[in-house]
This record gives C-alpha cells, structure tokens and sequence, in this order.
C-alpha cells in the first residue's frame, strides 16, 4: 500500500455535512412515551414471531418475540408495561405491518429486569453466534441485518479482516460519531466478540476524516489493545457502503455481485459493535438505539436514546419542531425515507429523525428537464455504472434491457447519480422502480 | 400542517441546467465582445441576428415555452461566432432558423438533438450560400463603428456587392481579408503564431482570440460545466496529427501550434465539441470522441477542398458518439477487466 495513497475510493459526491448542529451535542435521554409500537420485522428476513398477548404484563427486557428461523432475531420489551393489543401499522418502509403495542406503567423505575450474564471467554464461535442472536441485535448504521448472520463466515469462506464501519456519511447523522467518543470501551469489547465470533484476526475501524476527534481518541484508547486499529478515510459519501469502505482501507474490490466475506472481510458498523459490547456480556437484549434527531425544523437538536417503538411525534413533541409543512425523514437525507405518519416508530435500523422545514423542502424542489446528458452522474456513480443511460432506458420502459445491458442489479440506490443531476431527474426512484418491476417479472 | 413526501436524495447539489447554460452564455460574451471589438458594428448585427433567429424559432416552434433554459441562446451566439462578420445578416437569420428547427427541435428539443444545433445552421448556410461564407474581411479596420461592411445588408436574392475593392481600402499593414488558414493552404504565407494566439487576424466572428476562448473554457471547465477531457484531446489529437504532417514535411504542412492556434479550432474544441447533449458521458468515451475529432479536423484542413475543417470534425463526431458510447461502457466496480 503506497504511502500517498489517499484512503478513498472513485467517484461520489460531496454533500453539505450539516452535522454541526449535533456532533458535540452528547447523548442524552428522552422520557418514556406513554406508548410503545414494536413492528415485528425490524430487520432484514423473517417478522419474528410474538410471544405475548393482549392484555399480558410484560418487564423491560424480556422477550416478547421470538426469532421466526434462522434469518431472524428476537425481540425484547423495551418498557415495562401491558401488551395493548397486536395490530398492523404503517411503517418507514411505507407498507403496513403487524406490531406489538405496549402500554408503558408510568410509576415503574424502568429497570431491565431480564438478564442472562455469561462469560464468553472461550465460548465456541457457534455458543457466542446463537448468544449474539439472542440479543436481537442487528445492524444499527440501517440496513438492519441480523449481526448473527453477517459475523457467521460461510463455510466455503476464509475471511482475515473485520471492517468497522465509522464513517457516518450521511449528512446530519451524529449518533456514531457520539458513540465512539462516549463509549469507546463498549466498542472495542463488541469488536473484540465479534473477531472471536466471526473467526478474523485483524479488526480495522474506518472513520471519515471529519471526526478526527473520534479517530484520536480511540487510537489512544487501542494503543495496547492488538489487532485492532483505527484509519482515517476521506470524508465523501457514500463513504460507508461497505464495498467503497473496503476499497478505501484495504484497497481490495468485492466483485460485481459478490459479498464482503468473497474477499476476505465482514463489514459492522460502530453502534452496533457498541451495542454488542453492552448487551452479550450482560445477556440483555435491544431495547434502545441512539438517534440524531435534527433538521432546519427542529428546536432541541441532538443526538437522544430511546426506547425501540417510540413515535417519531413524541420525539418532536419532546424535542421541540416548527409547524407547516414539513418532510420527516427516518435517517439521512441521502438514502433515509420520508414517512407519511407521526406514528411511525423508531425501530433497530433507525439511526436518526431529520425534519426539513418548509422553505428546506420548497428549496430542494425543483423544476425538472431534460437530460442533457452532462454525464455528471456518471462521475459520481461509485459502482461506476451510466446512470444517464439507465435513466433513458428507464424512460423507455426498457427494464429487462438495463438488467441485461446495464448493470441494474449493482446499483445499491446510494442516490449520488440524483444528488448531481442539473435536470433534476429522480433516477434513483426509476432504478427502483425497475428492479421491482423485473423482480415482479421473474416471480 | 402538511407533510411531504418526496423520494430519496431529499438533499440535491446547487447546480442545475439553467446556470449551467447560463455560465456558458457569461463564457461566450467576451469572445463576441472582442468580435465586436475587432470586426465593428457588422459583427454586433451579426450576433444580434442570429440571437434573435434562434430565440423566435424556439418559441414559435417549441410548445413549451423553453427560452427560459438559455440553450437558444447559447445556439444564437455560437452561430454568429462561427460565421464571417460580414455575413449578409438575411443568410445569418436564415442558418439561425435551420439551427434551432432541423439542428433541435426536429429531434424533440433540449437534450434530444444529435448533432451540435449551431454547427448544423452553419453546415446549411455552408452549402446553400458558399460565397458569402469565404468572404472575409480585415479585422480593426478604420471606421468599423461607424460603417457597415458592404456585404452586411445583401438583400435576398440579389448578389453581394465585391468586397474585394472595400478590402484593399479599408486594409491595414499586415492584414489582408483571407484567414490564416486560407493564407497557408492557397497562398503559402504563415502568420505568427502569437498573432493566432491573441487573435490579431481575421477569420469567423468568434474565433480569432485562441487567448479570449482559452479563458471562457477554463472558467466553465473549473466550474466543471464542461467535460475539460473532450478540449483536451481534441487539442491533442490535433496538436499531435498536425505535428506527424509537419514532420514528413516541413514546408508544405504548417507547424502544429499554427493549426491549434487558427481557425475555428479553438472555438471547436472547447465550446462545440462539448456540447454536452451530442457527446459522449462515459470516461473513455470522451478521450476517442475527443481525439476523433482532433484527427479528422487537421485529415480534412490538410486534404479536403476547404481550407477549415473543425465543423464537419465535430458533426462526425457527434454521429459517432451513440457508438463510442456502446463501447466504452465503465467497467463496473468490482468486475474483472476481461
């Protein structure tokens, strides 16, 4: 690896970072609302499957769902109340789907009376997989994968390197950046599990150089821990998609179509590495995430912990937001979904709220035009795919044709390819639109 | 309180197609203030000619009203700056209806035009008038903001008064009415280089200050509203084909920096050639687009019958480009080069 090479990959874009509102805001609480909504499929695979009824008192971190298969992770009371009912409900991925609602007992200390301490020194990597299955967790940085899954190797794999993802590219977002300031121990424990559980014996954590605090700090605190560093990136999005982090720290490619363990690797990102150094040893489950709530229409900026379930309207009500017209945004601007609901609950994948105000919202919408094929989107397409031509085919109804010719499947929607179009054209939602399309075809 | 719901990115980069076509505008007004300077108030007619041709064939001819995008306008002066200052103004008018109705609006409008509109207008006027586009006239001339050039106001179908006599009266030590290239290619006299450079010399409207031109596309390349790649292997494929020539021989092949710095070259490569809508978006489809048309300008200057050749260079250009571009599809990340 050549000493000028700079930790980065080709292509992306370089949105307004936005984060200054947040980054040196630390990690409070909010309240307990009075209500929790606990969606059953808040990861990646099968729902899992409720274990309690209506009617039925339930103590914060027992389990009140239980993984529906291997692909699956449980799901704990994050309050102790009584299960109001079990119902459908609209959530961030704009389907309805069934949820656990929890009635929260005010008058209770709200302490986790469900525990299972282990030790894990010298656990076997199938123990500590199924322990860390246990723990409901899954990834945190939104993809909500089950972490059980991604840290099991496949047999036919050898896998040398555990990529930490710290990159948090998605403007406004802080929360990772907090955690690894506040909790670096609970990170460097969770990654020292996951090397044992996944079997790897390096662990790199990549973080943009616009947290160089972070990246300091936690250079200190590993300064006597071995195999475990920590490497400052160029700060770009979509700096953390695990195929560009990867490219960036170990300059190797994933193939077109493979996943990280084809090249050696597996791929966390730090909250949820923190998360796993807080709940195994403790034998708790994911009852509650840290989230950056911001936005130009929020009053009380900053990064909280809350409760799985909790509606995005207690957060506003709690955190303070202008009426009007307002866009509610779970996640990033970059690739979070805009919610129709103030019932919408926070779930595992949520990593923050952003409300744009009006004049935010009138300011991005604008007028569409041709494509005047600039090739712009071409120069920010990290899967160096032409978006411009997807875009014309798109436009034609030519489907099959951009599956076939033009490399559809390897679009991961990061939206660089809409982030720099001049004509304003939503080509990130007509690639979506056609691979659902093609997935209904081969169906 | 209303919520909105809109698609992924909910954040977009500043830049849109108006300031785009717009800083191309800002890029061109000095190439056709230095016009105005050197070729006077028949130069100034020329460009308010072909504006105004463009911009009502657009709304005529456009069912939505589109003037508001700048691409007319920009197809309005690049037309002026590509034809003789003395132009007969009707002819000009004319080149500037064929530009915006066959070169753009024929194929659906903004972004669905083949080949470079103003390029088309000119190609026509090329054909269909090709006295009147290889009368030239001396540049600074005494007099040229207060008299018309004669050949300005050549009625339709009538002939254009000589300027032949109007030349010899007007002309100033050094200057004669033929372009450099014309000069080199029928009579064997080279004009320094440096003159090319600053643009002391006559020729089209708009491509005598290789200087005025370099500044404008450097602005718009730094803003990244022109692909810098497509100028610079335009140059190359030139600079580099005209230099082999001159190396087999010396006397009848003129020195590389002579093609780059004369005729319409300059104007070419970094306001045609990129025109974004005919040229190619994928990394090496820039370079062979680039260098096609760098190649092909020098092959048609040194062995066609005109005595210019970067036009024609780009419209082959811009018919290659659908299929430069099918094969230089990027190689997606993480795909072995096979």
């Amino acid at each position: 690896m050549s000493l000028f090479r700079r930790h980065s990959f080709s292509h992306g874009v370089h949105p307004p970072a936005h984060k200054d509102g947040t980054a040196q805001m630390p990690i409070r609480r909010l309240p307990f609302p009075p209500q929790l909504i606990l969606p059953l499929g808040q990861h990646i695979g099968a729902p899992a499957k409720a274990l309690v009824s209506k009617g039925q008192e339930v103590v914060r971190g027992q389990p009140i769902a239980s993984a529906a298969g291997a692909v699956s992770v449980p799901l704990h009371a994050p309050a102790t109340g009584q299960v109001l009912r079990i119902e459908s409900v609209p959530t961030s991925r704009g389907t309805r789907e069934p949820a656990i609602i929890l009635n929260v007992y005010e008058a209770s200390t709200q302490e986790v009376l469900w525990q299972q301490p282990r030790h894990l020194d010298g656990m076997s990597r199938d123990a500590l997989l199924q322990a860390i299955q246990d723990t409901g967790l899954v990834g945190l940085g939104g993809a909500a994968f089950p972490s059980h899954i991604k840290l099991r190797i496949p047999d036919d794999k050898r896998v040398d390197t555990l990529v930490i993802n710290g990159c948090e590219c998605e403007p406004y977002l802080t929360c990772d950046h907090r955690i690894m300031l506040e909790c670096p121990d609970d990170l460097i424990r969770g990654i020292q599990l996951a090397m044992q559980a996944s079997g790897t014996r390096q662990a790199i954590i990549g973080i943009e150089d616009n947290k160089m605090d972070a990246v300091n700090l936690l250079a200190e605190h590993l300064k006597d821990i071995p195999h475990i560093s920590v490497q400052a990136v160029e700060t770009k999005y979509p700096q953390g998609s695990e195929k560009m982090l990867i490219k960036s720290l170990l300059d190797r490619e994933v193939p077109a179509g493979g996943i990280p363990a084809d090249i050696g690797v597996v791929v966390n990102n730090v909250g949820t590495m923190a998360a796993l150094g807080q709940l195994l040893p403790r034998g708790e489950g994911l009852i509650e995430r840290v989230i950056t709530v911001t936005g130009p229409g929020i009053e009380r900026q900053g990064n909280y912990r809350v409760p799985l379930g909790t509606p995005i309207g207690f957060i506003l009500e709690q955190a303070g937001y202008e009426g009007g017209a307002n866009e509610f945004i779970l996640g990033g601007p970059m690739m979070g979904p805009a919610v129709s609901s103030l019932d919408t609950p926070i779930t595992k994948g949520t990593s923050g709220l952003l409300v744009l105000n009006e004049p935010q919202v009138r300011k991005e919408s604008r007028p569409r035009w041709a494509c005047i094929k600039c090739g712009h989107c071409v120069s920010a397409c990290p899967m160096h795919l032409n978006p411009a031509w997807l875009g014309q085919l798109a436009a034609a109804g030519e489907y099959a044709r951009m599956s076939e010719s033009a490399n559809l499947e390897h679009c991961f929607e990061c939206g660089c390819c809409s982030y720099v179009c001049p004509s304003n054209i939503p080509l990130v939602q007509y690639f979506r639109i056609a691979k659902a399309i093609n997935r209904e075809q081969a169906a | 309180m209303s919520i909105e719901l809109r698609t992924t990115p909910h954040l977009h980069a500043p830049d849109n197609v108006i300031i785009i076509m717009r800083n191309v505008v800002f890029a061109l007004l000095p190439i056709c203030a230095w016009s105005v300077w050197q070729f006077g108030i028949s130069a100034l007619a020329l460009i308010l000619t072909t504006l105004a041709s463009c911009l009502i064939t657009e709304r005529l001819f456009n069912p939505r009203n589109t003037l508001g995008d700048w691409s007319a306008a920009i197809t309005g002066l690049l037309l002026a700056l590509t034809l003789p200052p003395a132009f007969p103004l009707w002819m000009a008018a004319v080149a500037g209806f064929v530009a915006m109705a066959l070169g753009k609006l024929l194929f659906g409008g903004l972004g669905m035009n083949v080949f470079n509109p103003a390029l088309v207008g000119r190609a026509f006027v090329q054909a269909a008038f090709p006295v009147a586009i290889t009368t030239w006239t001396p540049a600074l001339f005494e007099g040229r903001f207060r008299e018309f050039i004669p050949t300005s106001f050549t009625l339709p179908f009538t002939i254009p008064p000589a300027v032949a006599e109007w030349n010899s009266r007007v002309a100033i030590d050094g200057f004669t009415g033929a372009t450099p290239l014309g000069l080199h290619k029928f009579e064997g006299v080279s004009t320094p280089v440096l003159d090319l450079f600053l643009g002391n010399a006559a020729g089209s409207a708009g491509e005598t200050s290789a200087l005025i031109i370099l500044l404008g596309g450097l602005y718009l390349a730094a803003r990244k509203f022109l692909d810098w790649r497509i100028p610079l292997f335009v140059l190359l494929g030139a600079g580099l084909t005209a230099a082999l020539f001159h190396a087999l021989d010396p006397q009848q092949y003129p020195s590389a920096p002579f093609m780059l710095f004369s005729g319409g070259l300059m104007l070419g490569a970094w306001f045609m050639a990129t025109d974004m809508v005919g040229s190619p978006v994928t990394p090496w489809g820039v370079v062979v687009y680039g260098l096609l048309i760098g190649v092909l300008t020098i092959i048609i200057r040194l062995f066609g019958g005109l005595s210019e050749g970067v036009m024609y260079a780009i419209l082959l250009g811009n018919a290659a480009t659908p299929l430069i571009e099918q094969f230089t599809q990027p190689r997606v990340f993480g795909e072995k080069r096979s």
